[in-house]
């Protein structure tokens, strides 16, 4: 593999990292299995990218994706908590919903990015090539991220979420009103999809609809990728296996689909993601298995 | 402190397994006061327990705590006052959680959850503190998580949650019952402790009459969701198991065939 093909792949687990880290809010701190981010990724990107085509900041661009992918949790978050709709399907009907909206939003499937003003723009005359410059500003985005987010878990209303997710009838016995925190995770998990998918565009050079297909496997992956190689038992252990999952994850892609011995194609990235996932999933219940008996 | 009227609990209403938990309970419990309740399985015993901590909304009656009507608030809100351990030890804390973790959930109990930090220094040495009262050698493991704990250590740290933010009302529902002998004489000890030193007014649900009458000021027995005895002070002091067992005989004019309120 190329150093420019490795720092691609880099850049692109850093910009998932985000992903995998509303994930990981949703998943595991909430227990609320949500496909709404299959949805608010490309809802954040055609956000951006609209907003950067009509020559608003980029930074407004990515506050703007992170107010829109907070409302698609929040959707979804509704139609769970007032109507009692299984948090699976309420989710993938705001996904849905949201392939419709983001058509509207772009007005056309794609929009290009090429010689717009980005987050990246005012980094790129600093004299370092391109493709080590994306991945280092992203990098310092992702840090400072996962930092609030972890000072987030740490206050009195971020644990009473963490428990919200791991006792709900003991969390409200403690006073904590559980519906409230389950709508402001969702905001939060959505809306950090909604970034990952604003920075996508902006990296990338384009926002399209369809980008969004998988979301959810990639973002799970990096999860229990950096579950597995951390076995984390701090939120803070959790999040950094969030981000390096999410890198790791890439570059085995990347190796995977460059190894011509392995006879791969580009459009077999789906397939070999479900497949990693499924192992990943399947393997601590073999060993699990193997220790009972 | 607690006023219950007129309160009607009818689960599954309308269906083929419509059941009344609870028909037109009058009853009142004075602050300071612990009172057990007895009855056998289907009495209604933790559905009255249910409907004051406002996990089940009653479809008639009134329910006061503190001289508030808090009959249709939500179980949240009430937690500021009112604070409860359940009878399996793994619904009262979250297991992965730590310890720590666990109790600085309690302890914010009735206050506003805002985003300053949920584990400060003065929180953790008053943990330390409780927990050392405690005597169970969990001062040191405040960093283990709460799963690693066994069902007597976890009751027990569920009765200081109760009782760390300060509650008016204790709700207890059969929380030695899941127990082994030894540890579940130790939570009711701690229980009985607890309650004296923190003057909090008490409801302890307990399938045990030997329990009921050596515990607490006044017992109440609930029979097919009335309220069939009440008893308290003297005539309560000369009672013995045999004689609750006769009294709910008479009272009811049948034979008892449910064996677990023989149990001691």
């Amino acid at each position: 593999m190329s150093e420019i093909a490795f720092l691609g792949a880099v850049e692109i687990g850093l910009v998932y990292a985000f992903v995998a880290i509303g994930v990981f809010l949703a998943f595991r701190v909430l227990d609320f299995p949500d496909l709404t981010v299959d949805g608010s990724f490309p809802l954040g990107a055609a956000v951006a990218a609209v907003m950067i085509t009509s020559g608003i900041d980029p930074w407004t661009g990515c506050l703007a994706a992170i107010l829109a992918g907070a409302v698609a949790g929040l959707v979804t978050a509704f139609l769970n908590q007032r109507f009692g709709i299984l948090h699976l399907l309420a989710s993938i009907l705001t996904m849905i919903a949201l392939f419709s909206i983001n058509l509207r939003i772009m007005g056309r499937p794609n929009v290009a990015l090429i010689n717009q003003q980005t987050v990246l723009t005012p980094f790129y005359g600093l004299g370092i090539p391109d493709y080590y410059v994306r991945p280092l500003v992203i990098f310092v985005l992702v840090i400072i991220v996962a930092f609030l987010v972890a000072r987030f878990l740490a206050s009195d209303f971020g644990l009473a979420m963490r428990a919200t997710g791991v006792n709900a009838k003991m969390a409200r016995a403690q006073g904590v009103r559980t519906g409230v925190h389950i709508y402001v995770g969702m905001a939060l998990a959505n809306g950090l999809v909604g970034l990952a998918g604003a920075l996508f565009a902006q990296t990338n050079g384009f926002a399209d609809v369809t980008t969004g297909i998988g979301t959810i496997v990639v973002g799970l992956a990096a999860v229990i990728v950096g579950e597995t190689l951390f076995r984390p038992r701090t939120i803070v252990l959790a999040l950094i296996g969030c981000v390096v999952g999410s890198v790791i994850y890439r570059v085995a892609i990347q190796f995977a689909l460059g190894a011509d011995a392995i006879g791969l194609k580009a459009s077999d990235l789906n397939l070999v993601t479900a497949v990693l996932v499924a192992v990943a999933l399947i393997l601590p219940r073999l060993r699990g298995r193997k220790a009972t008996t | 402190m607690i006023r219950v009227s007129g309160l009607d609990i009818v689960f599954g209403k309308g269906t083929p397994l419509e059941k009344q938990a609870l028909r037109g309970i009058d009853f009142s419990v004075p602050e300071h006061e612990f009172v057990s309740v007895i009855g056998s399985n289907g009495a209604g015993k933790s559905t009255l327990l249910s409907a004051i901590a406002g996990d089940v909304l009653p479809q008639a009656g009134r329910i006061e705590i503190g001289g508030v009507d808090v009959t249709r608030s939500p179980t949240a809100i009430r937690a500021g006052k009112v604070a409860r351990v359940f009878q399996d030890p793994l619904a009262g804390s979250c297991g992965t959680l730590s310890i720590e973790e666990n109790l600085a959930l309690a302890a914010a109990r009735g206050t506003k959850r805002m985003l300053g930090l949920a584990i400060t220094r003065n929180r953790r040495e008053m943990f330390r503190q409780r927990l050392t009262e405690l005597g169970l050698g969990l001062e040191g493991r405040l960093d283990d998580q709460m799963g690693l704990l066994s069902g007597g250590q976890r009751q027990a740290l569920a009765l200081v949650m109760a009782t760390l933010a300060g509650a008016d009302v204790l709700l207890l529902d059969e929380h030695t019952a899941a127990l082994d002998p030894a540890m579940a004489e130790f939570v009711l000890d701690l229980t009985q402790r607890v309650v004296q030193e923190r003057k909090v007014t008490t409801l302890m649900v307990t399938h045990s009459m030997r329990q009921a009458l050596d515990h607490g000021d006044r017992t109440v027995m609930l029979h097919e969701g009335r309220i069939i005895l009440d008893v308290s002070g003297h005539e309560r002091s000369n009672l013995s198991v045999e004689d609750l067992i006769q009294m709910f005989r008479d009272v009811r004019g049948q034979e008892i065939d449910d064996d677990s309120l023989l149990i001691e």
